[in-house]
């Protein structure tokens, strides 16, 4: 009996090997695939406004187009949104576009075979260019093509809480945090005068995507735009991003910034005087804080609205699984032309990566001032490199930067060396 | 001379081949196929899958999409083992077990045990210690985070006993407070199992216990301990097993594993690997390392018993 189970096993087994050994080639013509009409999926983010814009976007398609019917929904809840895609591409269920891939999963999707190079469409290169100006180039991947659509951006700047900083003595109007010296001696200020617990409170945890919201935006201030990666080496194993890393450490060594998990949203919940956030948070802030923004500080000060900030871009790709793609990138178009970008700024305040943004959409941002300061920033973002290993590249940063700067278990520069060797052999 | 050759009927020599093949209640096979069908779909497929990608350089793709797949040999166990944080995951998931395993199966038999006496508001009991395993772990990892937390009620109680830093950046107490929080999670099952295996044990040997003059705590290790001994086995299996698979709480109560990687499990950067960074070769091969760890510790933990028995 037991040698029978054992049998059965075994078998089980080599057939489950054999399975996985075989793999169909194949694929489909692209020329085809590109002119092919007919019905298509969307997937777009969750959050209230983004739905609204979806819903709105898709019923202004479908009223125009019975025949090329366009079915918008939620992204499915997972974990994060990459991992769900990426699940999706190997399961071959994904839909045509998704409006919420973010660039630093492009380069493993792209390896996963779940992309749809939009330089197929003879006028994509063109559209993407004239709409995103030379911001596009940052979202070409290394072969020199589209894999996808630059669509909107939240340039990270420094929200600061008006009440907090009254409390503390601090101007309110232009509050001292230029500088690196500045923003400290402020933040001293403010947790001293019980403004707030924390001064600043960017998710510690060790996510590969949370240095985006504490180095990445000074890194990219501080260094004139230079992004994590460029020619194939780490950019950050030199005195701009030591600077950074002990600022940053300083803040965590007098207690200034929050080392634990926070459930909820430290700046709103009045825990933290400040937050490195988009202008997606002028929405989520109305009638909780009564906020200013300034651009993030530099080591000497003199930072501007023109000052480089990071990005935190989603963007819209074209899936592999799509049979339709001729609709799919009309709809593509049609839902990143002027029209649908204003409606996209009028309901969620996000920012399209479009030129001139302030000339285009001169009534909103009269009626709209608040936002204007994140209409000029959004010429001036920087991306997540488009580079192999996109996300290992960050996870190990972010390991070296809660090892050295959050716990204070190593030098920040003795652990940035290590993570900037440890990511040129990941990059090559 | 005449040859007697000996022929078996060809029906009978039929049913002898079918027996041997399809054992005595051919029927029976039938029966357990759906079963049988689910271990091979959803057990014995993917760990065979896993196996082969341990050995493989893989990557999930596309359907239809073909990308080589070379042999590699043990590169990925090499990595695997050569990853800083990948052994120090390895370690923190050995000092989750020495203290969750072991407690457990004390603090679960002792509860099931006086709520198997006749106390006051034992249906109350019993559901109360029931209700955290069935509640989502999202809910009760923010009740954690709130006693916990450096300014929590925890802290507040200790008042200047309190660590420094606090319990959940703490590095050397992270993982011992998520082993007490999965303990006090899962206690409720365990102790479902002690009080189902608790009917089974005969009243009359308590009975001759207390006759022969043994006090409570005498017949606790002399009656009840033994008698239940199926059940601890099958309590420290699956303790040790669920426990091997760590995930959800590193995830959510100490950042992803913080501080500094010191709550970090196998599972959580199986995950990491595997998924976010699309790595899955390495991350079968921290599976099969996993694996393979459990059933040593499976093992080692049948042996002992075998020789108690």
């Amino acid at each position: 009996m037991r040698s029978r189970t054992l049998i059965v096993a075994v078998a089980a087994l080599t057939l489950g090997a054999t399975a996985a050994c075989g793999d169909s080639g194949g694929g489909s013509s692209n020329s085809d695939a590109a002119q092919a009409r007919g019905p298509i999926n969307i997937w777009y983010s969750n959050n209230a406004q983004e739905v609204a814009w979806g819903k709105q976007a898709v019923a202004a398609w479908n009223a125009a187009h019975p025949d090329e019917k366009v079915t918008g929904q939620e992204i499915p809840a997972g974990k994060t949104s990459e991992a769900v895609i990426s699940a999706a591409i190997t399961a071959g269920n994904e839909p045509c576009l998704i409006y919420n891939t973010a660039p630093a999963a492009v380069p493993n999707f792209q390896a996963q075979g779940g992309l749809v190079p939009l330089d197929d469409f003879s006028d994509a290169k063109d559209y993407i260019q004239q709409r995103s100006g030379s911001t596009a180039d940052q979202y070409k991947s290394p072969d020199g093509k589209f894999y996808q659509m630059p669509w909107k951006s939240n340039p990270v700047m420094l929200f600061y809480n008006k009440k907090a900083f009254t409390k503390a003595g601090i101007p309110t109007d232009n509050p001292p945090l230029g500088s690196y010296a500045d923003f400290l001696a402020t933040a001293q200020k403010v947790v001293s005068a019980k403004g707030a617990k924390y001064a600043i409170y960017p998710a510690p945890s060790s996510e590969f995507f949370q240095s985006w919201f504490d180095f990445y935006p000074m890194y990219a201030a501080a260094g004139d735009g230079k992004p994590l990666v460029a020619d194939k080496k780490a950019t950050f194993d030199n005195d701009t991003g030591y600077a950074v890393a002990n600022f940053w450490k300083q803040l965590y060594d007098a207690k200034l910034a929050g080392k634990e998990t926070y459930n909820g949203d430290s700046f709103a919940d009045g825990l933290a005087a400040m937050a490195s956030v988009g202008p997606w948070a002028v929405a989520a802030y109305k009638g909780k804080v009564d906020w200013g923004v300034v651009p993030v500080p530099t080591p000497n000060g003199g930072s501007s609205p023109t000052t480089p900030t990071f990005s935190d871009a989603k963007n819209v790709a074209m899936y592999a699984s799509c049979k339709s793609r001729g609709t799919a990138w009309d709809f593509l178009k049609f839902s990143t032309s002027k029209e649908q970008d204003g409606k996209l700024l009028e309901l969620t305040g996000q920012m399209p990566l479009r030129q001139n943004l302030e000339q285009e959409y001169t009534s909103y941002f009269t009626k709209n001032p608040q936002y204007k300061t994140f209409a000029a920033a959004a010429a001036h973002v920087v991306e997540v490199p488009n580079v192999p290993n996109s996300v290992e590249v960050w996870q190990t940063f972010r390991d070296a930067w809660s090892n050295s700067v959050i716990f204070g278990k190593q030098d920040p520069k003795t652990a940035l060396s290590g993570a900037a060797s440890k990511i040129n052999d990941l990059v090559k | 001379m005449t040859t007697v050759v000996s022929h078996r009927p060809p029906a009978v020599a039929r049913r002898g081949l079918a027996s041997r093949v399809l054992g005595r209640q051919p029927e029976g096979i039938l029966l357990s196929l759906p079963y049988a069908v689910f271990i091979v779909a959803l057990y014995a497929y993917p760990l065979g899958l896993a196996v082969w990608m341990s050995f493989h350089k893989y990557i999930f793709t596309a359907p239809g999409v073909s990308v080589p797949r070379p042999w590699v040999g043990l590169d990925n166990y090499e990595n695997v083992l050569g990853d800083p944080a990948l052994r120090q995951a390895f370690v923190n998931i050995g000092i989750f077990l020495i203290i969750n395993v072991p407690l457990t199966v004390a603090l679960s038999l002792l509860l099931a045990t006086a709520l198997n006496a006749a106390i006051p508001f034992r249906t109350f009991f019993r559901t109360s210690y029931f209700v955290p395993y069935v509640t989502a772990s999202v809910a009760v990892v923010g009740v954690w985070l709130f006693l916990f937390y450096s300014d929590g009620l925890i802290n507040k109680v200790l008042g200047p006993l309190a660590p420094d830093p606090s319990w959940l950046i703490n590095e050397r107490l992270a993982m011992p407070s998520i082993a007490v929080y999965v303990t006090w999670k899962q206690l409720g099952f365990f102790i479902l199992l002690y009080l189902a295996a608790l009917q089974n044990v005969s009243k009359e040997l308590y009975e001759a216990a207390a006759v022969d003059g043994a006090s409570r705590w005498r017949s606790f290790w002399a009656v009840t301990v033994p008698g239940v001994r199926p059940a601890t086995t099958l309590v420290l299996l699956l303790a040790i097993i669920t426990g091997a698979n760590l995930f959800t709480e590193p995830y959510l109560l100490t950042n992803g594993g913080g501080p500094n990687g010191r709550s970090a499990t196998p599972v959580l950067l199986m995950y990491q690997r595997g998924i976010e960074q699309g790595h899955p070769d390495v991350a079968a091969a921290i599976g099969v390392l996993l694996v393979i760890g459990v059933l040593i510790i499976a093992g080692v933990q049948r042996f002992v018993e075998r020789g108690r028995d």
